[in-house]
């Protein structure tokens, strides 16, 4: 029977718990509740965000669809507060309460602060200027607050302290890591090799490093002007990133009566000590005494809780023996097992070459390898690791284990590796498992990375993917070099191609291709991309080729799973009248429209219409076309606002039907769905559009830029107060033209506004720092200009053939049709 | 490529540049494209995913896209690029002004 089971945490633990769970084919419905208001994304990935080497896109494992199309529900941005093991449900922050039959709880750890004066300010949490560092949220803050600072303190010489360090360089121009310890890294490095990699944090990256730094203050009244250390030091910044360890959350465990000691006491099958039904795995559980801060032990840990839970007997997790392999702060770091000898026969092998920044010390017991510490040169790390984790006989020649001798420099040969070798430790997979899917056909290494995950971890173990590919592949994989091209079969990004496209005045799809491919090779899957742009460019200079289309925008409605399309009528700001609605339902009838639906953007839809009827049924209606289909303005939802509700502040409507009115069809790089709501109640969910206006007290409307509720859910960044409706019309269309100037094929605002950042947007499109407004404001104009209404196209086809059915003879999945 | 018998479809300029359009042939569907560099490609009608129209798809002088899924067959040799099975492939050429397809 299918068993309910619900996951507290969406964290790396919680979603690969669920991943291997599904990959066992377990018979459960999954609910998942996660703090963070996203699906499920790469935390190690952050110290790349940071540094500027990954997108947000980027960092993603898992989007909303993955979670629907294994039927998840995903509770994003919920808390679950309490847990009723009596009766087994859980309580939320929403007041809903879930029953489960299993449970699993993953909820990691938080960023701890070390007692220091002044860190935290009552009204706000912490302090201005004063980040921790661990979630999305956190990254984005210190991003966009240190772009506008210069000197940045980091509190804590741990990996997360370091990458701290490395990333804040990328924003801010000065940099000084404070540790409160004798050496950087203390709990994986001996003081040794602490020493070199302060020498190298220092000579090779410009971070100023302070040990033995204990910070007691956090000065300065609003913002942060400095910090005091214990030996009343001074160091004056206006950012600071705690990164002086972690805490699991376990509060809501401990306050729901279950065990929890440092973390939440777990036996060998992951269940929480006395719960048959309840499950704990991540950073937040203890097991036999350890908890675990690193990937690698929660992947085994997700496993054998998978196992357990879908009926395999006999499994246990007996802990796992830490190796961590990083580039840190850009410096190779390898560690594992002990730091020191702890018996007189424990054998130490050591090498030290200060002026390189090169350390490598061996502990081996018993001919095994039982600890090591590498810094400055990864090449042997793999071997070591190997060797560490499988506990086998180390040859005589000590010397080999940590050079190369004889052989070639770096690293060993693909070649020579082991079939089950591992590669990518974070996602436990072998070159024979990277060989088996380039031999299965991907040839890339970004492919090769998809379809088995390699190097999709913290991402260390990349340049070896790469080689291993290249080698599976007879020496020729390539990164896809189309990444970050603006389509597929223009190899270019998006301000060359516009740049290109300006100087040589191409004005169609195909002129493209015939001047700017090499060869001239046309490419279906660029054609809409380019056309999209070209309109934008050139308004009604653009020569419209009708095949560049896609067959939406070629037949003006949505096609259907089953070939039929859907005829949505303009309804602006979602308000009709009794008379269209009644033509609406005439026509409905008329030709027998198997399914009339309000859409979620408060449109009628009438669905499965064939294709050869459109033209009539357009003429019947004589309305407008609502724009469902096509990367364009698509509607404006309102509430009904100061009109006719108590609470209206604002006239919403009017104000939604002037906007939509203005920007009708206005296509672009990704739809655009906006909303006008009359009060900060928001019944229009204004907070989740691509722009959405909010009335305020006082006359005055707020616009926020952004937000999504779709595949994707993002509350948008308030762009700016205004004191008009023309004011409010007027940012809108320029915010529109820059981001169909500015984003890329497809990025939705959701992606585009972080990408840009906020911030830059408001210098940009309120500020006019760039001086290009009054510009934008002209180009905006000239599109609304060449509006013109595509329903009209029904009494002269614009191409022989538009509307001849493309339907197949044969029986085809229809859309269900209601009673 | 499969046989049929020599048939008239009219016209070519029936069929827009770079688009394609449906003809039933002997009962059979077939999707019928004009690429841009002006020569005649005909294939199934029928997407073998899930039966989506490929006359409806975007094309180039090689491919056609589903409009559905968006998977892509190659129009000379009816393979797919994207590991679904490949759709049937048609003489077909323009003489006079007219489509033939078939031999
Ligand atoms: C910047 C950074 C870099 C790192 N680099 C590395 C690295 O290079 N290698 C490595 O191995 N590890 C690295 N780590 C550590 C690694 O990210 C963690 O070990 C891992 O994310 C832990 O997974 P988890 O699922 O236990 O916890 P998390 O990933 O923290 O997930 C827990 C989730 O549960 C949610 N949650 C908590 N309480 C509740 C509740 N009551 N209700 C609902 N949701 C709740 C939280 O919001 C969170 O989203 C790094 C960590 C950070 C922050
Ligand atoms: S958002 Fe405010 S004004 Fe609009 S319907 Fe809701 S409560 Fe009324
Ligand atoms: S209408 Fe939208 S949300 Fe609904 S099934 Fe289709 S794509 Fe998904
Ligand atoms: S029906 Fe053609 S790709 Fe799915």
């Amino acid at each position: 029977m299918t068993q309910r089971l619900v996951v507290i945490g969406n964290g790396m633990a919680g979603a690969r718990t669920v991943e291997e769970i599904l990959a066992r084919n377990g018979d459960f419905t999954v609910t998942m509740f996660g703090d963070e208001p996203y699906g499920n994304y790469n935390r190690i990935m952050l110290s790349n965000l940071l540094a500027g080497v990954e997108t947000e896109e980027g960092i993603f494992l898992n989007d909303l669809a993955w979670y629907s199309e294994n039927g998840i529900t995903l509770n994003a941005g919920v808390k679950v507060e309490r847990i009723d093991a009596k009766n087994k449900t859980v309580h939320d922050s929403n007041g809903v309460v879930t029953p489960y039959d299993k449970l699993i709880i993953a909820t990691g750890s938080y960023s701890w602060t070390p007692p220091m004066k002044n860190v935290h300010n009552p009204k706000r949490g912490y302090h201005q200027g004063v980040f921790a560092f661990r979630t999305l949220d956190d990254t984005r803050g210190m991003i966009r607050y240190a772009r506008d600072h210069e000197r940045a303190v980091v509190i804590g010489g741990g990996l997360l302290g370091l990458e701290a360090a490395r990333g804040l360089q990328n924003h801010v121009s000065h940099v000084t890591l404070l540790h409160a310890m004798g050496h950087l890294m203390e709990r994986q490095l001996d003081p040794k090799a602490g020493q070199m990699l302060q020498a190298s944090v220092e000579g090779k990256l410009g971070i100023k490093v302070i040990t033995n730094a204990m910070t007691t203050e956090i000065l300065g009244k609003d913002r942060v002007t400095g910090v005091k250390l214990a030996d009343g030091t001074v160091i004056e910044c206006d950012v600071v990133v705690i990164a002086a360890g972690i805490r699991p959350n376990t509060e809501m465990a401990a306050n729901s009566g279950l065990p929890v000691e440092r973390g939440i006491v777990v036996d060998d099958q992951m269940r929480v000590e006395g719960q048959p039904d309840i499950y704990s795995v991540g950073e937040c559980a203890q097991h036999r005494g350890s908890l675990y801060g690193l990937v690698a032990p929660l992947w085994d840990q997700a496993k054998v809780l998978a196992d357990h839970i879908t009926g395999t007997t006999d499994v246990a997790y007996t802990g796992s023996k830490l190796s961590t392999k990083l580039k840190v702060a850009g410096i190779d770091v390898a560690s594992m097992g002990l730091i020191a000898p702890e018996h007189d026969t424990d054998e130490v092998v050591v090498y030290n070459e200060p002026k390189k920044g090169v350390y490598k010390q061996l502990i081996i017991r018993d001919d095994v390898l039982v600890g090591a510490v590498l810094v400055g040169d990864n090449s042997k790390a793999a071997s070591l690791i190997q060797a560490f984790d499988r506990g086998t006989a180390l040859p005589e020649e000590r010397a080999g284990l940590i050079f190369d001798i004889g052989g070639p420099a770096g690293e060993v040969p693909p070649a020579e590796m082991a079939d089950d070798a591992q590669v990518c430790n974070c996602n436990g997979v072998s070159k024979g498992a990277i060989c088996g899917a380039v031999s299965a056909g991907c040839k890339t290494v970004s492919g090769v990375m998809d379809s088995t995950r390699a190097g999709k971890g913290c991402g260390t173990c990349k340049p070896l993917v790469q080689r291993i590919v290249e080698w599976a592949n007879g020496g020729a994989a390539e990164e896809d070099p189309a990444a970050s091209w603006y389509v597929p079969g223009v190899p270019m990004p998006k301000p060359e191609l516009m740049a290109a496209i300006r100087k040589y005045e191409l004005k169609s799809v195909s002129s493209v291709f015939d001047k700017l491919v090499p060869g001239g090779e046309h490419d279906a899957k660029s054609k809409m991309g380019l056309a999209s742009l070209l309109k934008m460019m050139w308004a009604d200079q653009y020569i419209d080729e009708r095949d560049a289309r896609f067959i939406n925008d070629r037949v003006h409605g949505n096609i259907q799973k089953d070939g039929t399309f859907s005829v949505v009528p303009q309804m602006k700001g979602g308000v009709t009248t009794p008379a269209e609605l009644k033509r609406i339902a005439e026509v409905a009838e008329k030709y027998n429209v198997p399914m009339v639906k309000l859409t979620g953007g408060q449109r009628i839809d009438l669905l499965g219409v064939p294709k050869e009827q459109l033209p009539a049924m357009w003429a019947d209606l004589d309305m407008p076309s609502g724009y469902a289909y096509a990367k364009s303005f698509r509607t404006v939802k309102t509430c009904v606002g100061s009109d006719f509700c108590r609470f209206g502040v604002g006239d919403s409507t009017a104000l939604g039907i002037a906007i939509e009115e203005r920007y009708q069809g206005l296509e672009g790089p990704g739809k655009m769905k906006l909303a006008v709501t009359g009060c900060p109640r928001n019944c229009a969910e204004a907070y989740v559009k691509d722009l959405g206006v909010v009335a305020i007290d006082g006359g005055k409307w707020e616009i926020y830029v952004g937000g999504a509720a779709g595949a994707h859910i993002r509350k948008g960044d308030l762009l700016v107060t205004v004191d008009s409706a023309e004011e409010v019309i007027k940012l809108t269309g320029r915010f529109l033209q820059y981001y169909r100037e500015n984003a890329n094929w497809l990025e939705r605002t959701y992606a585009f506004v972080p990408r840009i950042g906020i911030d830059r947007i408001r210098e940009i499109v309120i500020d006019d720092a760039d001086g290009i407004a009054s510009r934008l404001d002209a180009a905006v104009d000239e599109a609304v200009q060449s509006y013109k209404d595509p329903w009209k196209e029904r009494a002269e086809p614009a191409t022989p053939g538009q509307f001849r059915t493309s339907l197949p003879l044969t029986v085809l999945p229809q859309v269900p049709v209601r009673a | 490529m499969n046989t049929l018998s020599l048939t008239n479809l009219g016209p070519v300029t029936d069929i827009p540049l770079g688009e394609g359009r449906t003809y039933a042939v002997d009962g059979d569907m077939i999707a019928v494209f004009r690429l841009r560099n002006g020569s005649l490609r005909a294939v199934s009608a029928v997407c073998p995913h899930k039966g989506g129209p490929l006359a409806d798809g975007q094309i180039d002088n090689s491919i056609v896209v589903c409009p559905l899924h968006l998977f892509a067959w190659d129009l000379a040799t009816g393979c797919s690029q994207s590991g679904q099975a490949p759709i049937s492939v048609y003489p077909v050429r323009e003489d006079d002004g007219q489509i033939l397809l078939g031999e």
